[in-house]
């Protein structure tokens, strides 16, 4: 089988993986002769289906022991089989990096044998590239639950970001469709990385120079819409893993129907929708103080699919509406539907200066016929009854907005 | 009408003007290369006559306002020199936190077009396509892009800390840019028609665009926005976009088709009702994986009603194929001896396989005995979770490997684990030992009569695990209960 037909075949295996971010690693490794790393992550591309293509996203081979049932390269699965040797990843990672098609290598692999083994190999790729080519540009590896922690240790050392799939959002879900993962193993894995990432940061502020440890972080992903688990549980799932387990990222992955799925599974088209509505969850909780109680409630577990989380929180709150932007605090701004963060702390540091009006909000590329019914300007004020009207819903139902949905898109 | 040709020119001359004290409505900038008519030019260069100022006498402004003049000084506006001086002449003139103002119309034209161009730098350090060419020098890589503004002196440098040891150069209709090593040679512009015709690794590249594709999502105008089309004549993986989007709803529909017509597994097969006799008259019919397409028959469990051992095999082989029962051929044999050896009558116990449908190969005249496929183990493993449930025996034996990892999990290793009690899903007492066929193959007697006694005695420690050991005397009373 030749390098064309392996890469068709462990490409295509590894496209179910969401992540493909290479942002994260503030400087380039001393001593590189090719590639860097500078903080911002670069997409090269783009394919139909509106996901970047920063990495050279790949397996070392999609033959695997497991039999994961959401998972297009499990036992069961009658997809064709090919396996890279280090060799070829390296050099196909040097060529693509050195046309510029790539920010680096995102490399995950099937299990083979058993997990130190199939550690080893990826962890050979990371350190060829590093030791033997001065290759400085990024590198993501996915590490095996229940490798050594040498490996990791390792994996780390040569890897700019390392990530464990969580996989599913629940440990019921896990039992479900991957009997052979088990969660400890991946929190395990999670924790471990997580003492060595804070070992090296310790290291290096008392004044070692510890060598790099990860210094893009680690991420993870699960799968939503392969079981009935709820959005509060996934949300909860990922609080708890940016919480204790300080995950850089936790992505979301619409489970896409994939060739000779297990019949358990939903043959259906991906839901797409509650994947960025997780999204603008996570990024509410994150970055605009929400709590998730205000978002899913045991009475209504999951979210609005038809407007955003915190659209929907603002209709539910209508009382605290319209917010005035020449007085309110940060807090509650961030809370008027339709403003970011970046809008926010443009809002404060100008309306030092001047009384805000309209106009301005309008300046700053607020999605005005939107905003307009929650905000009250120096010249503006809604009128009341109108966000009493139950017709509004309808009128602020916004197409799933395509600009923010580029906020989880980018690198 | 002054005349500037970078950014550096323009704040040597804005320094002249502000120092002059001439207000903005009284001054205009224009460069050469905006292609505008300009009027009134003064004679001679640009950049005459400027005086040397050191840097340190620029007025005071605040830290960013630099940065993001030199930004804007890139952007394609040609009214970008007179916003830039009428900004700074506002800063140094009573306002000096104009910049905090996001929503003065002059702060503002001026936030769009820096991010306008931070934009198109960001997208040049994304979109630019080196193509590998033998040059004087070995391997040079070129790249032909165009830009929307001038932002080739902001991204090169950026290229040389990524490639300090390639030599490259980027063309742009404008300006290029060569890195031989160790210092960048900024150039004219290059028509497209001079850029290097292709490269061998682009069929590569497009071979991983195409592959890491999903065809179940389709989000065009994502990709859209996020490389625009007039980017993509120099992007040699969009030019599959077209047959990625004929295909997709044919791959798509081809995921769903293979997904409803793959036999599942045996669970939907399931009578309501389950007894032994339900359940093997179920099983019958079951299609829950291909096996039974080349099977004779469904051969399942037999024994006792009340059995408290249940012992678990692969599959059935040739012997059992035909005849419809298991363990009947040699290696029911080889059990039969073992169980009576250990004090077990076999009439107490229940045997059955992991998979019900026997699997193999011609060989010649004859049916080769196959490994079961995982696909099969799992698929069939609904039959073996009922008879388990229905009879709740106290101990389950796994004879050989398929048996052990069907039952135990993948990790289950019989050379290491063989003889053990432990805990599995299925039963809280599991213990795994030799297939009697293992036995049959052993490579010489000694080793066939040491594997045989292994079995005899892991049966005995499956027969003493039953009740705490109460042992023999209540199977024995079980037969007739």
């Amino acid at each position: 089988m030749n390098v064309h037909e392996k890469l068709a075949i462990l490409a295509d295996a590894a496209k179910y993986d969401a992540s493909c971010a290479s942002s994260g690693s503030k400087s380039t490794r001393p001593g590189s002769r090719i590639g860097s790393t500078e903080g911002m992550g670069i997409c090269h591309s783009y394919t139909p289906d509106g996901r970047c293509v920063s990495l050279l996203k790949i397996l070392l081979t999609n033959y695997c022991i497991y039999d994961c049932q959401y998972c297009v390269n499990r036992i069961t699965s009658d997809v064709p089989r090919a396996r890279f040797s280090t060799d070829e990843v390296v050099r196909l990672t040097l060529e693509f990096y050195r046309r510029n098609y790539i920010e680096g290598l995102f490399l995950s692999s099937g299990i083979i044998q058993d997990a130190n083994y199939t550690m080893e190999h990826l962890v050979a790729v990371a350190r060829t590239l590093r030791v033997e080519h001065g290759y400085g540009g990024y590198i993501h590896l996915k590490t095996i639950p229940r490798a050594s922690g040498e490996l990791i240790a390792e994996a780390g050392r040569w890897a700019d970001r390392i990530s464990v799939n969580i996989e599913l959002p629940t440990e019921h879900d896990l039992v479900q469709l991957a009997p052979e993962k088990k969660r400890s193993d991946i929190e395990q894995s999670m924790t471990d990385i997580k003492v060595r990432i804070d070992a090296q940061r310790d290291d290096r502020q008392a004044g070692f120079s510890a060598p790099p440890f990860a210094p893009a972080g680690q991420s993870t992903q699960m799968i939503v819409g392969a079981t009935p688990t709820p959005d509060a549980d996934i949300l909860a799932t990922a609080h708890h893993l940016y919480s204790r387990r300080k995950m850089r990222r936790v992505y979301y992955s619409a489970y896409s129907p994939i060739p000779h799925a297990d019949a358990r599974l939903p043959a259906q088209t991906p839901p797409l929708v509650r994947e960025h509505r997780l999204y603008q969850a996570d990024w509410l909780l994150r970055f605009y103080g929400f709590q998730l109680e205000e978002l899913v409630t045991p009475a209504k577990p999951n979210l609005d699919l038809d407007v955003d989380p915190k659209l929907a929180w603002a209709l539910h709150h209508r009382e605290q509406f319209p917010v005035d932007v020449n007085r309110a605090d940060r807090e509650m701004l961030l809370r008027i539907p339709g403003l970011g963060v970046k809008t926010v702390d443009r809002i404060i540091v100008s309306r030092r200066h001047r009384t805000l009006r309209a106009d301005d909000l309008r300046k700053l590329r607020v999605p005005w016929s939107r905003v307009q019914h929650f905000v009250a300007t120096a010249d503006h004020k809604p009128r009341s009854q109108l966000l009493e009207c139950p017709q509004l819903v309808r009128k602020l139902h916004p197409k799933v907005s395509s600009r923010q949905l580029s906020l989880f898109a980018e690198a | 009408m002054l005349l500037v040709h970078d950014f550096d020119d323009w704040r040597r001359t804005a320094r002249r003007q502000l120092r002059d004290g001439i207000p903005p409505e009284e001054v205009h900038f224009g460069s050469e290369e905006d292609h505008q008519p300009l009027l009134d030019l003064p004679a001679g260069p640009p950049g005459q006559n400027h005086e040397h100022v050191p840097p340190g006498m620029f007025p005071r402004v605040p830290a960013g306002f630099l940065e993001t003049a030199r930004s804007v000084a890139c952007h394609s506006d040609r009214h970008r020199w007179d916003l830039l001086y009428r900004v700074l002449w506002r800063l140094t003139h009573g306002e000096p936190e104009l910049l905090d103002v996001a929503i003065d119309d002059d702060v503002h034209r001026l936030h769009l077009m820096e991010r306008a161009v931070s934009r198109d730098a960001h997208k040049a350090k994304a979109f630019v396509r080196f193509r590998r060419i033998e040059g004087d020098h070995g391997d040079e890589y070129v790249a032909w892009h165009r830009p929307d503004h001038r932002i080739l002196k902001l991204v090169a440098p950026f290229f040389s800390r990524r490639f300090p040891e390639m030599r490259w150069s980027i063309l742009t209709p404008d300006e290029s840019v060569l890195w031989d090593g160790r210092s960048l040679h900024y150039g004219p512009g290059v028509p497209s028609s001079e850029a290097p015709e292709g490269d061998a690794l682009e069929d590569l590249w497009r071979t991983y665009y195409g592959s890491i594709f999903n065809p179940a999502r389709i989000k065009l105008k994502t990709m859209k926005r996020e490389m625009p089309v007039r980017h993509w004549a120099t992007l040699p993986e969009t030019q599959v976009i077209p047959q990625l989007l004929e295909d997709a709803p044919g791959r798509v529909a081809a995921m769903h088709k293979a997904t409803a017509n793959q036999p599942r597994s045996a669970a939907e097969f399931l009578p309501d009702r389950k007894t032994l006799k339900t359940l093997a008259a179920a099983a019958d019919h079951c299609k829950g994986c291909e096996l039974y397409k080349d099977a004779t028959q469904t051969v399942f469990g037999e024994g006792s009603k009340t059995a408290r051992i249940v012992l678990v095999g692969e599959q059935p082989g040739d012997q059992e194929d035909l005849e419809g029962h298991p363990f009947v051929g040699p290696a029911g044999r080889v059990l039969d001896e073992a169980l009576a050896e250990a004090g077990i009558d076999r009439e107490d116990v229940y045997v059955t396989n992991a998979v019900k449908h026997f699997h193999w190969e011609p060989r010649g005249e004859r049916r080769l005995h196959k490994k079961p496929p995982a696909r099969a183990m799992s698929a069939c493993r609904p039959w073996l979770e009922a008879e388990v449930a229905v009879l709740q025996p106290e101990v389950v034996v796994c004879l050989g490997a398929t048996a052990a990892q069907s039952v135990v999990g993948r990790e289950a290793k019989v050379t290491r684990d063989r003889g053990r009690i432990m805990r599995s899903a299925l039963c809280r007492q599991t213990l795994m030992t030799w297939h009697p066929s293992a036995i049959l193959r052993a490579p010489d007697a000694t080793a066939r009569e040491r594997m045989r006694m292994e079995l005899v005695n892991d049966l005995r420690t499956a027969f003493q695990a039953m009740s705490d050991g109460a042992g023999a005397g209540q199977l024995a009373t079980s037969g007739s209960r």
